[in-house]
């Protein structure tokens, strides 16, 4: 390859805020005080914070420049796995931060906060639509807290039957926030296996459910970027000893007007909408994680609700079976409004379309780069596929080794070494928003770097060669934990 | 679709590759059974001209300054946030980036977090900090959670002038767990009574907010040396951190664990999310510790750099025996958070901090000095609770038409104090509003 997106440029060196800081600078204009200076209780006065103090030039260089150390869907294509970092619309962002609901108190009057109560109630039903369910409550702020919300339904579902369960299925190609959110609730996982074409087979699930089993917890697609062709099956087989299935939606962009959930025999199923429904990952959050459910566990959902009464959007508490509050307030709001300014910005026949532009661009990472890297399941794969490094084996040279050195070709790594199901796991998700040129140059860039493995592995050991920091000691991090400057 | 790059012949050529011959093929493997048939019913799409219109209209309905003089706190606080700051947390390379997971690509907002955990831990005067919860709420539900886990005993206590809200989610997260919770009532100068600590058996932690929801600083030391047992933990929650600008922290008062709610530092309300659950403790219980931990190490060459660290405690490798299952947090708040401490300074938090404080006590004189009795005499900061006489409730309604939003009625979540208001003062407050609301309400 000749002209490749990574180079090397101009970076700045910058050092931590405090070795910066010097006495008498300010980066803040203080309001004109209009009130005297009051006493204070001497028993309770404090020293207050030793911050460093800056001026408005050291904070906005200081920031800036940090910035520029980051990879973001906005420098370049991003193909996390199960992650789905699709381009972040700019008019949501407009969006968000309208003064009205910016600046908008959570304990407003009712009467003097409806467009935000109206924007609560449209987006509830319009998720409630695009996953074919029921009914949406959006309180969970991230999707682990949407799966725990699930679980809390699951434990309220069957407690209201007067018959408590203590364990949940969980599949051995579940994202690790499924076992971890079923275990707060009191759930013991018991783990099942993939069968030998990367789906849950009926016959596995039949052997363990049993009737202290709440349920099972399904990602459709699963991680492994295949449809769970048997589902429905599965779904029968667990509803049938009393127990109910939860749906991770995580990778809802495949089947967006594709798929009804609800017709799967699913009961509860989470969104991320920061993966979906194109709210940016902000480095680690905010996100939201609605749940979607089916008739029957609707009086269970978090309370308070959003309900039209007229003409008027009404909070409501009454739900006598509600399983309480999970968020202090109505949840991510600010989130919501970028969901919602993406929905009707796409309108029913868009969003069809990028869920089938999504397994088109992953379908054809999957046919241009398998025999360049080992394909485990070579099937119709969904909106994403997984590769592993085993065909790079004999030259030492393993999924670390490649995915940093993909760096230095300008595209941000895949997921790797997840599902935990595929040894040296390479997991690729483009999104719809990648264009046929810029997934050309991806597929090229793994194609030489497949060839650099063969020819010269010691450029991708040492990778990546063009980062601002080379690889990082995250054995030292660990074992001598530096966790405050 | 200006989303959506693929040309007709894109699209043409990219099935031709996959050798399926429409997009409908794409899913031809799913069982039929399992297809929708019908067409997505929700609205047709909006030009961005339309859009801005409908949103603009929504955004109208809602009750916020200057149109209104609002004097709402409990939990969520009116702040000025700097132009710097706001530009600053707004910049794409912090807000479309993913957790950062690949830390040569990432070492921007790895160090923007561990600069975060550092003024964070300074703040509220622990050891260390992680790198955000949910919020407030979801923050005291996790550090109960892990009160329990470092006492390894099966109760705690709450106190009833914690954040109604905040008691709500704690209970909602105890539910399906065999632990309890005991709640503590208050007394009438506005703090905890912790009378009933002493004869408790199995106390794994106790918590209260300082300033409470009434607003006012409790006595740390005195609660922290009435725990009955040297494994019971001291947890102190904040639903307003510019606090310890002027009082003193938690950890000076002997806090083992500080969490609430940071949507005071630089973060606008949004009708109350997303906040920051912030989340420090003192070091000998990070193990224990919910969430991500940025740490500080070296790269191949020796510079020094970040990357997440300790995350043998975490759900993606101890998947059911994490000590949390969270996995996205509130990184891009925490960012916010971290720039508006570093713009303010010390010099400025404090500045900051005192000119709150004096805001609330002149709105205090005033509506005393209108006959109005305060309901407790414990200090506070920049809110407090108003006793007023029988039938304020209109005067309330009126005043809402007259667009003042005089406080919060606290009926609601403690039926005993009818009558009583929650009002609020932050350095966005001008005398003149505080003056005609109290002229108001004479009259």
């Amino acid at each position: 390859m000749k002209d490749t997106l990574g180079t090397t440029g101009l970076i700045f060196n910058e050092s931590l805020l405090w070795e910066k800081g010097k006495k008498g600078r300010r980066g803040f204009s203080l309001p004109r005080r209009d009130v005297p200076e009051h006493a204070v209780a001497k028993k309770l006065e404090g020293p207050g914070p030793d911050f460093p103090d800056l001026s408005e030039v050291d904070v906005v260089r200081h920031y800036i420049r940090l910035s520029q150390w980051n990879f973001s869907v906005d420098s370049g294509m991003y193909p996390l796995g199960s992650c789905t970092m699709k381009y972040n619309p700019k008019t949501n962002e407009v969006q968000a931060a309208r003064p009205g609901f910016a600046h908008a108190h959570p304990l407003l009057p009712q009467h003097l906060s409806q467009g935000a109560l109206q924007l609560i109630y449209e987006l509830e039903q319009y998720l409630t639509e695009i996953t074919g369910m029921d009914a949406t409550s959006l309180q969970p702020a991230a999707g682990a807290h949407g799966e725990l919300t699930g679980m809390l339904l699951f434990y309220a579902y069957h407690k209201s039957k007067s018959a408590p369960r203590s364990k949940i299925i969980v599949p051995d190609t579940a994202h690790g926030t499924n076992p971890a959110s079923a275990a707060l609730c009191g759930y013991r996982s018991v783990p099942i296996k993939s069968n030998e074409r990367g789906v849950l087979s009926p016959q596995a699930v039949e052997e363990i459910m049993d009737t202290d089993t709440a349920g099972i917890m399904v990602t459709n697609p699963n991680t492994l970027g295949l449809f769970e062709e048997n589902i429905k099956a599965v779904a029968d087989i667990v509803h049938a000893k009393g127990g109910l299935v939860y749906g991770d939606g995580a990778n809802m962009n495949a089947v967006m007007g594709i798929v009804n959930m609800g017709d799967l025999g699913i009961d509860v199923l989470h969104l991320n909408l920061h993966k979906t429904f194109s709210s940016p990952h902000g480095g680690g959050g905010p996100g939201s994680g609605p749940v979607c459910v089916g008739k029957h566990l609707e009086p269970f959902l978090p309370v308070p609700r959003v309900i039209k009464q007229k003409n008027r959007y009404v909070l409501s508490e009454d739900f006598p079976e509600s399983l309480g509050k999970i968020h202090a307030f109505y949840g991510n709001v600010g989130v919501m409004i970028r969901a919602y300014s993406y929905i009707l910005s796409m309108g029913p026949e868009n969003l069809k379309k990028a869920s089938q532009l999504a397994v088109l661009n992953a379908a054809y990472i999957k046919e241009r780069l398998k025999g360049t890297f080992h394909l485990p399941y070579d099937r119709p794969c969904m909106h994403e596929c997984v590769f592993s490094d085993k065909l790079q084996e004999p030259y030492k040279v393993t999924t670390l080794d490649m995915v940093k050195r993909l760096m230095d070709y300008g595209f941000h790594p895949p997921t790797i070494y997840f599902p935990l199901v595929v040894p040296g796991a390479i997991m690729i998700e483009p999104t719809e928003t990648e264009s046929k040129e810029d997934i050309d140059l991806f597929i090229e860039s793994m194609k030489t770097i497949a060839r650099e493995a063969k020819e010269n592995p010691e450029l991708l050991h040492a990778a990546p060669c063009k980062t601002k920091r080379k690889r990082l000691d995250e054995t030292l991090a660990a074992r001598k934990p530096c966790l405050t400057g | 679709m200006r989303y959506l790059p693929h040309t007709p012949e894109d699209i043409a050529t990219m099935l031709k590759e996959v050798k399926i011959d429409s997009l409908e093929g794409l899913f031809a493997h799913i069982p039929q059974d399992c297809r929708r048939k019908e067409a997505l019913d929700i609205p047709a799409a909006l030009t961005e001209w339309e859009l801005n219109d409908h949103m603009d209209e929504m955004a109208h309905t809602m009750a916020t300054a200057p149109e209104y003089r609002v004097f709402l706190g409990g939990g969520s606080y009116r702040h000025y946030v700097p132009a710097a700051a706001s530009f600053l947390a707004a910049r794409s390379e912090f807000v479309t980036a993913y957790t950062p997971y690949q830390p040569e690509v990432s070492q921007g907002t790895l160090q923007a977090i561990y600069e975060y955990q550092t003024l964070t831990a300074q703040l509220l005067g622990m050891e260390v900090a992680n790198a955000s919860q949910y919020d407030g709420a979801s923050a005291l539900a996790e550090a109960m959670l892990m009160a329990i886990r470092v006492s390894r005993k099966k109760t705690v206590a709450v106190s009833r002038a914690v954040h109604p809200m905040y008691r709500r989610v704690l209970a909602t997260y105890f539910e399906p767990t065999e632990f309890n919770i005991i709640e503590l009532p208050y007394l009438s100068d506005g703090t905890t009574d912790i009378g009933a600590l002493r004869d408790m058996d199995d106390l794994g932690g106790v918590a209260v907010q300082s300033p409470n929801f009434f607003g006012c600083m409790e006595n740390l030391e005195a609660i922290k040396s009435s725990l009955p047992d040297k494994k019971s933990l001291l947890v102190v929650c904040f639903s307003e951190p510019l606090a310890y600008g002027l009082y003193k922290s938690p950890g000076h008062s002997g806090a083992d664990i500080a969490c609430g709610e940071g949507q005071s530092l630089g973060i606008g309300p949004t009708f109350g999310g997303p906040g920051l659950g912030m989340f420090a403790a003192k070091m000998k219980y990070v193990r224990n510790m919910p969430g991500r931990l940025v740490g500080q190490t070296v790269d191949k060459e020796g510079n020094r750099g970040y990357v997440l660290t300790l995350s043998t405690r975490e759900q993606h490798i101890r998947r059911e025996k994490a000590t949390s299952n969270i996995c996205t947090n509130h990184s891009l708040c925490a960012l916010a958070a971290v720039i508006f401490m570093a713009s303010l300074g010390g010099t400025g938090f404090k500045e900051l901090a005192r000119l709150n404080y004096d805001k609330a006590e002149y709105f205090k004189g005033a509506l005393q000095q209108a006959g109005f009795k305060l309901s407790f005499s414990q200090p506070t900061f920049n809110e407090f609770v108003v006793a007023f006489p029988d039938g304020f409730e209109k005067t309330y309604q009126e005043l809402l038409h007259k667009k003042f939003i005089a406080g919060l009625p606290l009926v609601d979540f403690y039926p005993e104090l009818k009558n009583h208001y929650l009002l609020c003062a932050t350095e966005t407050t001008a005398r003149d509003d505080m003056d005609a609301l109290v002229k108001e309400i004479v009259q």
